[in-house]
């Protein structure tokens, strides 16, 4: 089969999408979406229950969370460039692209986990208060998200380099393109409400 | 009308996954639209706190929106507008969930929590 009959069964398949697969992820994403949003309400309702412990104020270092926003940010535009290459057909530029955004991905996850290991270090861990209990549980399930995210590029980058960018592993960037800007989406709301709200 | 909205739909169907110039647009609004709000909170330009996290939730809701639109590619004809149906459930659901928990819950702690003081002084 050339390349040009691929793409064009690719583009149609577009026009008039029989196959429901990124409508289901779709879903699946809004269903991910009511699970953060618990989240929030819980530490919307526990974030300034401190039990006498310390307050967001003392504990969170805003420049730290100022270069986790820009990782997570520079990680999607990284992913967006992926994209434009996997629709030219570019295999290699598409695999640098993902590369780069696992990167930044890894590297935005290297400061959470910092941030995570400092705070449990100085005695402020999870059972300190309702306050760090809430925090931890949003901003670790989004942290677990971000792993997830780097396991599933790794492993589409070998199914890849294996079989190229045939219709389902461009059906497979796409899914994990949409996985990876919603968490950015996820990431504003942390930083807006938790981070930046915290400190005031 | 919506006929003719439809048609029009199918014309642009490519702008549908981007384009360099619609994620760097998307790119550069997100950089300003984060960094007004790490400055405002860093060098406290807004006087009074309320007002302060009042501007940076604007902030992030038009943040949000600008994601929506030029990284996943939101639109109101993808996949027959069911990922646009889908999304406005879910909003409806984030609210409910997120106005109704803080809601019910400052006024519970409002009013049925006894402070440590009151109950010292109960008999």
């Amino acid at each position: 089969m050339s390349d040009t009959t691929l793409n064009n069964r690719f583009l149609v398949r577009e026009h008039h999408p029989e196959n429901g697969t990124l409508l289901g992820f779709w879903l699946y994403l809004m269903s991910d979406c009511l699970v953060f949003a618990c989240l929030f309400a819980a530490y919307g309702v526990l974030g300034r229950s401190y039990a006498g412990g310390p307050g967001g104020a003392e504990l969170f270092d805003l420049p730290i969370v100022a270069a986790n926003t820009a990782l997570l940010l520079l990680s999607s535009i990284t992913y967006g460039f992926a994209m434009l290459e996997m629709q030219r057909g570019k295999v290699g530029a598409v695999q640098l692209w993902l590369a780069i955004t696992g990167l930044f991905g890894a590297g935005f996850l290297g400061l959470e986990l910092y941030e995570f290991h400092h705070l449990i270090e100085h005695g402020h861990g999870p059972q300190t208060s309702a306050f760090l209990t809430s925090f931890f549980s949003l901003v670790g399930t989004h942290g677990l998200h971000v792993t997830f995210g780097i396991v599933w590029l790794i492993t589409l980058m070998i199914q890849v380099g294996k079989f190229g960018l045939t219709t389902a592993n461009k059906r497979r960037l796409m899914c994990l393109s949409m996985f990876w800007h919603f968490l950015d989406v996820v990431w504003i709301g942390v930083f807006t409400f938790v981070y930046l709200m915290g400190v005031l | 009308m919506s006929d003719h909205h439809h048609d029009h739909g199918h014309h642009d169907d490519g702008h549908d996954h981007g384009t360099l110039k619609s994620y760097t647009i998307g790119f550069l609004l997100s950089v300003i639209l984060t960094a007004i709000p790490f400055w405002l909170v860093m060098h406290k330009v807004l006087p009074s706190k309320s007002t302060t996290a009042l501007v940076i939730l604007a902030f992030a809701a038009v943040q949000i929106v600008v994601h929506m639109v030029y990284f996943l590619h939101m639109n109101t004809r993808s996949e027959g507008g069911w990922t646009m149906l889908a999304l406005i459930f879910t909003m409806v659901l984030v609210v409910i969930t997120l106005s109704g928990s803080l809601w019910v819950m400052y006024h519970l702690n409002a009013n049925m929590m006894p402070t440590m003081q009151e109950m010292k002084a109960m008999p």
